[in-house]
């Protein structure tokens, strides 16, 4: 090993060590190491394909399986089910899609790499917003991929083009906005494993409470009251209206106030909590 | 020796001033009033067993942990209140090498720099520069999984460069390498600190900071025990050990003579193996003991210079050794 380090001293900062210090990060900075961080996270993705099972092989299976087995016992028939099912799997693929984002959060913070992250000079919410920002990917493959396999099972959106896509964005944006509460969970809980049970303990609810499946008027008063307010229905709804109706309801500003909450609450949270951790 | 320190009010010419440094982790003090002075442009070395708190005091002036109690300025910067322009200043290198397993050497270093304002272009470039002089640009493109620890804690150091920052932090960086590696890393060290860098060192190795650190704190359950010089410090500790085996274990009797004579030192004899154990004022006077063996026909199996080691430099300052046993053995072997 040679040891000719000129390069790596600077001596003018050498000498004046506490010249020129920037009193925070900028806005412009902020964005900059976010997408760092954001082509870290697809590099990662790259050499670890099977992160992408979720959001491939689970849309597809559950796309099938969902459609031929309530198909028949809650619409009469797969195809008249399909446009009810399609943007509940939506909006299922896309939760279970952001659980992963905590789970990997939390155990790429046990790595010693996010000791070097914490050191350096730069926003804090760079490394929880820059996997995020990677795992629009994520979304949009899982999106994409349910809407294929239900126009291959005879789904044809009423929405057209424009209403498919918009469903499909929102989707995207419901799971982005979502994605924050399991991020502030992988920085408060203390293992990987804690995370995925406690994830799956929202998930689970607010999916199946919800008119992701079936539709609400099947069930009793309190669960169906339950399920009004649960923001998963305001999604599904709001994804109907424009798959099948080519329509910007009421339902889909519902949607997006309900995730401009999350954010606002959850993204702040996050942050704190992941500066504070040792 | 100067066996505690007597902080002054932080002027220019500190790097690091650090007040009554405490870190609790719930009723155990890991850092436990700790006062430390590192002059720009030194290397500062700071000795102790595992768990004397080196790691978390580290920590604490890095930003990395809240600080309890006390009070720290880096260049005359407050640790506690302006972190953002703490991290500017330091560069970190941990026991454990900080960098990403899923990226590639030269992507580490790429992704270190964009995060620190480099332009692409110009992160490139620093990369390349790095792996060149750190001797890692064959192996640049390479996972990180295939690096041996030596060329871990070496790309772990490049990238704590990519800033150029005016003080470094080195958290046991030799510990777990081989002594090739081991003496690889000290050039290194010293390189930066001819440059200007003040450097900040924690080790377990006596030696070690021996080799590189200007001045040493001892620390040992959070608190400082001593500081000064490595000279001091060993002086405070007493002489080398002169250790002999003889060929012939009958005769051992009349090597004990022998010393007696030239050293004018009581040995302390292990008939049992044919050795033979003395303190050695002056490490000289060992080839005086050789030569005088020889002239009475005493064959010798093996001969060891061992200085004194960090368990006799904590027995000696503490009252008690090293918790575990992890004590260095710099032993000169000498003949056989």
């Amino acid at each position: 090993m040679t040891t000719m380090l000129a390069p790596t001293v600077d001596h003018d900062r050498v000498a004046h060590p506490t010249r020129d210090l920037a009193p925070h990060v900028s806005l412009r900075d902020t964005l900059t190491q976010t997408f760092a961080m954001a082509w870290r996270a697809t590099k990662k993705m790259r050499r670890n394909p099977e992160q992408f099972f979720d959001v491939t092989i689970q849309p597809l299976l559950f796309t099938a399986m969902f459609a031929y087995i309530f198909g028949g016992a809650i619409s009469g028939d797969v195809a008249s089910y399909l446009p009810i099912i399609i943007p509940g799997i939506l909006a299922q693929t896309a939760l279970t899609a952001c659980m992963a984002t905590g789970i990997q959060l939390r155990e790429d913070m046990d790595k010693g790499v996010f000791d070097r992250f914490k050191s350096l000079p730069i926003a804090r919410i760079a490394p929880l917003a820059g996997p995020m920002v990677a795992d629009l990917l994520r979304y949009a493959t899982a999106a994409v991929l349910t809407v294929a396999t239900g126009i291959a099972m005879g789904f044809r959106p009423g929405g057209g083009v424009l209403g498919t896509l918009g469903g499909i964005l929102l989707t995207i944006a419901a799971g982005w906005s979502l994605a924050w509460i399991f991020t502030w969970l992988g920085t408060v809980a203390r293992t990987a494993q804690s995370v995925q049970g406690i994830s799956m303990m929202i998930m689970f609810p607010l999916t199946f409470l919800s008119n992701a499946f079936v539709p609400s008027s099947t069930l009793p008063g309190w669960l169906a009251a339950f399920v009004k307010v649960n923001p998963v229905s305001h999604v599904v709804s709001a994804v109907r209206d424009l798959m099948n109706d080519g329509q910007v309801t009421a339902e889909v500003g519902f949607a997006l106030l309900g995730c401009a909450i999350v954010v606002a609450v959850f993204a702040p949270l996050a942050v704190r909590s992941y500066s504070r951790k040792m | 020796m100067d066996i505690h320190t007597h902080p002054t009010a932080p002027g220019p010419d500190l790097a690091v001033s650090a007040h009554g440094l405490v870190k609790t982790f719930g009723d155990f003090r890991a850092v436990d009033g700790v006062d430390l002075e590192v002059r720009r442009g030194e290397v500062f070395g700071v000795l102790g067993p595992n768990g004397a708190g080196k790691t978390t005091m580290i920590r604490m002036l890095a930003t990395l942990l809240p600080i309890d109690g006390g009070r720290a300025e880096i260049f005359g910067v407050d640790v506690a209140t302006r972190a953002h322009e703490i991290r500017q200043l330091v560069g970190v290198t941990g026991q454990y090498a900080s960098v990403d397993e899923n990226l590639t050497a030269r992507e580490n270093l790429w992704l270190f720099g964009r995060l620190q304002g480099l332009s692409s272009k110009r992160a490139k470039a620093t990369a390349a520069e790095l792996l060149g002089s750190f001797g890692l640009e064959e192996a640049a493109n390479r996972p990180i999984s295939q690096f041996s620890g030596g060329m871990r804690r070496r790309l772990d150091l490049a990238a704590s460069l990519i800033s150029r920052p005016p003080l470094i932090f080195l958290d046991e960086p030799t510990t777990g390498l081989d002594p090739r590696t081991r003496g690889q890393m000290w050039d290194t060290i010293r390189t930066l600190v001819a440059d200007g860098c003040t450097v900040l060192l924690t080790t377990q190795y006596l030696d070690e900071a021996d080799q590189l650190a200007d001045r040493i704190a001892v620390i040992d359950r959070g608190r400082t025990v001593a500081e000064g010089t490595p000279d001091e410090l060993k002086s405070s500790v007493g002489t080398s050990t002169l250790q002999l085996r003889l060929a012939d274990r009958e005769r051992i009797a009349d090597a004990a003579d022998v010393v007696r004579r030239i050293l004018g030192e009581e040995p302390v004899l292990t008939p049992e193996s044919g050795g033979l154990n003395v303190a050695l004022p002056d490490a000289d006077r060992a080839a005086d003991v050789l030569i005088a063996l020889r002239e009475a026909r005493l064959s010798v199996a093996s001969v060891s210079v061992a200085k004194p080691t960090l368990d006799e430099v904590f027995l000696a300052l503490t009252g008690h050794g090293t918790d575990d046993s992890t004590s260095d053995s710099a032993e000169i072997k000498e003949a056989s």
